[in-house]
C-alpha cells in the first residue's frame, strides 16, 4: 500500500486550463522525496491535491488505500499535513500555544489530549520555551516551525512542504530542514519537500521533476542533478558544483559528476599531484 | 555619487520597552560606480541601513536626543554622525528628500507586492510623474519613451506587456515590472533589498544577469542585499558584512571570503568557490582566486598545467 | 522591525489577570452601572477605591493606568468646560451673557470627568490584564445562548480572533508599501484633503490585494488542518474559579454600596 498515490490525475483551474495532466506517481511510507520544477510546473497544485483542498477533474488519488473523495475528505486531512510558503499567512491565532491546538480542536480531541498533542509537537520543532508567545514577534523561521507543529498536532502520516523554507533567510531554511528531517527518521513521519533549493532536495531519498503538469523526471537527487542538459530542458538549472566540475572536464580534468565539495576537492587533488 | 555614513545609529522604538538598536555606530563608504554587496543574518541591521539611504528612515532628530542622554559631565561628545549620498546632507533636515530620492532608487524585498496601476505602463510611470519637476508636464512621447526603455532594460516588451494589467503577469515578470518603476527615472544609485528572493533558479539567473546590464549605464551605483553568497562573490566589488548592527568588514570578495572561518563563526554561508578553496587547501593545494566561478576554474586548471 | 503594539495587554502575572474574561465583563458592566447609580462624590469614591483595588491586585504601573487617560483628556475637558461655562446655579462667581461660573457647575464638571475617568480606567484594565484570545473566548462563551437562534457565534469568535491575529502583519505590510511608494516619490504628507486621499491609492490597492491573497492562503492552511467550522473541541476551557467568587463579591459590596448611598445621602450637588 503506497502512502499517496495518484492516478491518471487531471486538473485545470479553469476550462482547459490544465495544470496538472495524467500525472502518476506514488510515494512510500517512510519515505522522503523531494519535488523540483519551474514556477508554475504544477507542484503547488499538486500539494493541493494530496490533501483535497482541490479535488481532481479526472483520475484517482489515495492515500494509504482510501480514495480521497468528499466523503474521505477529512480522514485523508488528517492523516496529510501541508505546510505552505509564507509564514505569516498559516497561523489563525495570536499565541503559539492556540494556534497548534487548532487542528486538534477541529477534530474533536479531548482537552488532555490536545494538551498532550501540543507538548509533542513543540518538542519535535524545538519550541518548548515559545509556548505562550506572541506568533507575530518571532522570526521567520519560528513562524514556519510553529506552522509545523499546527500540522503536527493532527499526527498526520504525512507532510507536504509547499516551498516552506522559500521566504526564509538560510538560518530560518536550516531550522525547518533540520526538523523535517527529524521526523522523517525519527517519526516515519513521510515528507515531500517541493522545494527550489539545491542542497534541500539533496537530503531527500528519491526526487521529481515536475513540467507542464506531469513528472517528467525521477531518480536519485544526485543523480538528477547530474543531468544538466535535461535539467534545462525543463527550465530548471544545474547546481553551481555541477557547473565547474563539467567546465573542469571540458578543460581535461577528470572529475565525475560529484555534488560533494570535499569528493570534488578530492578528485581536484588527484588529478594535480 | 558617493555614500558616505559615519557613527550612524539608530534605535527602533527608542525608549520603550521594545527599544532595539539596529545600528550601532556604523562607518561604510561606497563610491561611485560599484557593485556593493551587503551581508548579514535577518536583523542585523543591513535593511534599516539602505533604508537610511533615501531618507525613508530619517536620524538627526532621534540621534541627537540619544547622544544627549547619554553624555556625562566631562566627557568629550560622541563623534559627529555623517550620512552623505552625493551632495545631499541626510543629516541635514532642510535637505530635499524629494530630490534625494529620485537619484536613489530603492527595490524592497518581493516589489511585484507594491504594484497598483491598472496598466502595466501606468506603473511604470508611477515614479516618472512623480518626480518630473514642478510645473513641467510630461508629454504622452516622453513618458512612453521613458516607460518603453525602462521595460527594455528589465528584458520586457513595451508592446508586449505595457496595456496589460500587472497582475496578469507571471511571477518574475510582475518583479521585472516593479523594477523598471524603480529605474525609470534613472537613479544614479540602485539599492535592491533581497532582489532574487522567492524566485526560481532561472527567475534567479535572469534578476542577476538584468542587473549586470543595469548596472554602470542606468544605475552608476548598484547596491544590494543579499543572503546568497554565490550570487555575491560572482557579481559583487565590494561587500560589507553586518553584525548586531555593526559593521564587521568591508572588503572585496576576493579577500573577504578567504576569512571561512570568521564568517561562519557569525554564522554565515560562504560561497560555494570558497568552500572549494578551503576544501583543497586541507588537502595541501594552496589556490588564490577571487572566488567567481570562472577565476576558480581558471585557476584550478592552471593547476593541473603547472603539475604536468 | 516596528513594534505595533495592539490591545496594550500588560504581561504579568496577577490575580487579575487570572480572573476568568467573562466575570472581568461582568465586572466592567456592573462597574458602569455603578457609576451611573452612583450620584454623588461619595458614591464615586467608593468606585474609584474599588477600582484601586483592582488596578494594585493587577500589577499594572499605575502610571500605565494613567497614561489610558490621555486619549480622552481632550474629550474630558471640552465636556467640563461647556457644562462649567452653561452650568447654572446657586453660587455665582462670573457672569458673562448667558455663561456663568458658579459653585454648582464647578462641582458638576468635576463630577463628569471623574465619571468619564473611571470608565475609560475601568475599561482599559480589562485590556491591560487580559489577552485579546482569552477576551475573544469569554465574549464567544457569553454569546453562547444566541446559538439557539442560529446566530453563528463560533464563526464570529474566529473572525475576531484572526483581525486581531492579522492587524500586527497587515499593519507592518501597509508601512512597507507606503515605503517603497515613498521611495518612488508619493508624497503623504502634502497637498488638500482630496490630494492626500489620492497619493493613498498606490498603498491602498496592494494593500487591499495582499489582504485578499493572505485571506486566500489562510483559508487554504485551515482546510489543510481540518477545519469544517462545527464540530469543535476546546482546549482552553474557561472556568470560574474562587477568584472569581471573589470578585461576585466585590461586585455586590460596590452596587450596595453605591445604591445605599444613593438613597441615604442623596445628591451633594
Amino acid at each position: 500500500m503506497h502512502a499517496i498515490e495518484f492516478r491518471d490525475v487531471d486538473f485545470a483551474y479553469g476550462e482547459g486550463e490544465f495544470r496538472i495532466q495524467k500525472l502518476n506517481f506514488s510515494v512510500e511510507k517512510g519515505e522522503f522525496v523531494a519535488i523540483l520544477g519551474h514556477n508554475g510546473s504544477g507542484k503547488s497544485t499538486l500539494a493541493r491535491l494530496s490533501n483535497g483542498i482541490l479535488l481532481p477533474d479526472a483520475g484517482e488519488i489515495r492515500v494509504f488505500g482510501t480514495l480521497l473523495d468528499e466523503k474521505h475528505l477529512y480522514d485523508v486531512r488528517s492523516r496529510v499535513g501541508v505546510v505552505f510558503q509564507n509564514p505569516d499567512n498559516q497561523t489563525v491565532a495570536s499565541v503559539v500555544e492556540d494556534d497548534i491546538a487548532f487542528g486538534a480542536e477541529n477534530v474533536g480531541l479531548a482537552r488532555e489530549e490536545i494538551g498532550k498533542r501540543i507538548d509533542f509537537a513543540l518538542s519535535a520543532v524545538g519550541m518548548e520555551a515559545y509556548r505562550d508567545a506572541t506568533v507575530a514577534r518571532l522570526s521567520g523561521g519560528q513562524k514556519q516551525r510553529v506552522a509545523i507543529a499546527g500540522v503536527l498536532a493532527l499526527r498526520p502520516d504525512v507532510m507536504i512542504l509547499d516551498e516552506s523554507t522559500a521566504m526564509l533567510d538560510p538560518k530560518g531554511r536550516r531550522e525547518i530542514m533540520e526538523v523535517v528531517q527529524k521526523l522523517n527518521r525519527d517519526e516515519g513521519v513521510t515528507v515531500l519537500l517541493i522545494t527550489h533549493f539545491v542542497e534541500e532536495a539533496l537530503l531527500a531519498d528519491r526526487a521529481l521533476v515536475m513540467s507542464k503538469g506531469g513528472i517528467v523526471m525521477q531518480g536519485a537527487p544526485a543523480e538528477i542533478f547530474s543531468r544538466g542538459d535535461e535539467l534545462l530542458a525543463y527550465d530548471l538549472t544545474l547546481p553551481r558544483i555541477g557547473i565547474i566540475a563539467k567546465r573542469l572536464r571540458e578543460g581535461g580534468m577528470s572529475v565525475s559528476d560529484t555534488l560533494d565539495v570535499e569528493k570534488l576537492a578530492e578528485e581536484i587533488a588527484g588529478c594535480v599531484s | 555619487m558617493r555614500i558616505v555614513a559615519e557613527h550612524l545609529t539608530h534605535v527602533y522604538n527608542e525608549r520603550s520597552p521594545f527599544a532595539v538598536k539596529a545600528l550601532d555606530d556604523v562607518s561604510l563608504t561606497i563610491e561611485e560606480g560599484e557593485f556593493f554587496g551587503i551581508i548579514g543574518h535577518t536583523g542585523s541591521g543591513k535593511s534599516t541601513f539602505v533604508q537610511h539611504l533615501n531618507a525613508l528612515i530619517r536620524m538627526p532628530s532621534s540621534m541627537k536626543r540619544y547622544r544627549k542622554k547619554r553624555l556625562k559631565k566631562g566627557e568629550a561628545p560622541p563623534p559627529a554622525t555623517v550620512l552623505k549620498v552625493g551632495d545631499f546632507d541626510l543629516t541635514d533636515k532642510k535637505t530635499d528628500f524629494y530630490a534625494l530620492r529620485k537619484h536613489v532608487g530603492m527595490v524592497f524585498q518581493y516589489p511585484e507586492y507594491q504594484l497598483f496601476a491598472e496598466t502595466v505602463k501606468e506603473d511604470v510611470a508611477f515614479g516618472l510623474k512623480n518626480f518630473a519637476e514642478k510645473g513641467k508636464h510630461l508629454t504622452e512621447d516622453e513618458i512612453r519613451a521613458a516607460v518603453g526603455d525602462a521595460l527594455a532594460a528589465v528584458g520586457l516588451d513595451y508592446r508586449e506587456v505595457a496595456d496589460k494589467s500587472p497582475f496578469d503577469l507571471s511571477g518574475g515578470q510582475k518583479r521585472r515590472v516593479a523594477v523598471a518603476g524603480v529605474i525609470v527615472t534613472k537613479p544614479e544609485i540602485l539599492i535592491l533589498d533581497e532582489p532574487a528572493a522567492g524566485l526560481d533558479p532561472l527567475g534567479k539567473q535572469e534578476i542577476m544577469r538584468l542587473l549586470h546590464a543595469i548596472h554602470g549605464g542606468w544605475c552608476k551605483t548598484v547596491v544590494i542585499v543579499s543572503h546568497d553568497m554565490d550570487e555575491i562573490a560572482e557579481n559583487c566589488t565590494h561587500v560589507a558584512v553586518f553584525d548586531g548592527g555593526r559593521v564587521r568588514y568591508v572588503l572585496p570578495p576576493a579577500e573577504l571570503f578567504r576569512k571561512t572561518d570568521e564568517l561562519i563563526g557569525l554564522g554565515l554561508d560562504i560561497p560555494l568557490t570558497a568552500k572549494l578553496v578551503a576544501a583543497l587547501g586541507r588537502r595541501g593545494i594552496e589556490l588564490s582566486c577571487d572566488f567567481t566561478t570562472e577565476d576558480f576554474i581558471r585557476k584550478t586548471l592552471a593547476l593541473k598545467g603547472g603539475g604536468a | 522591525m516596528k513594534e505595533v503594539s495592539f490591545g496594550q495587554y500588560y504581561p504579568v502575572s496577577s490575580f487579575v489577570h487570572r480572573l476568568d474574561p467573562r466575570m472581568k465583563l461582568f465586572f466592567l458592566v456592573a462597574f458602569i452601572v455603578a457609576i451611573f447609580v452612583a450620584d454623588s462624590f461619595y458614591g464615586l469614591a467608593v468606585c474609584a477605591f474599588v477600582l484601586a483595588l483592582v488596578v494594585a491586585w493587577s500589577k499594572v504601573p499605575v502610571l500605565k493606568v494613567f497614561r489610558a487617560v490621555r486619549g480622552v483628556l481632550f474629550l474630558a475637558l471640552f465636556t467640563a468646560a461647556i457644562n462649567l461655562l452653561f452650568h447654572t446655579g446657586e453660587t455665582v462667581y462670573w457672569e458673562y451673557g448667558i455663561l456663568c461660573i458658579s459653585k454648582e457647575g464647578i462641582l458638576f464638571s468635576a463630577y463628569l470627568i471623574l465619571r468619564l475617568f473611571l470608565l475609560v480606567i475601568c475599561s482599559s484594565m480589562l485590556t491591560y490584564t487580559t489577552t485579546p484570545v482569552s477576551l475573544t473566548d469569554g465574549i464567544e462563551s457569553i454569546l453562547t445562548p444566541l446559538k439557539w437562534v442560529k446566530f453563528p457565534v463560533h464563526a464570529l469568535a474566529l473572525i475576531m480572533s484572526i483581525a486581531l491575529r492579522m492587524i500586527p502583519t497587515l499593519m507592518e505590510e501597509t508601512e512597507r508599501i507606503k515605503n517603497a511608494q515613498t521611495a518612488r516619490g508619493a508624497n503623504f504628507e502634502s497637498g488638500n484633503l482630496f490630494k492626500r486621499i489620492k497619493a493613498f491609492i498606490p498603498v491602498l490597492i496592494p494593500l487591499l490585494l495582499s489582504a485578499f491573497r493572505r485571506a486566500d492562503e489562510l483559508s487554504d492552511a485551515m482546510e489543510a488542518r481540518c477545519y469544517k467550522g462545527e464540530k469543535r473541541t476546546k482546549y482552553k476551557k474557561l472556568q470560574f474559579t474562587w477568584r472569581d467568587l471573589v470578585v461576585l463579591f466585590v461586585i455586590a459590596a460596590l452596587i450596595t454600596g453605591v445604591a445605599l448611598l444613593r438613597v441615604y445621602v442623596g445628591e451633594i450637588l
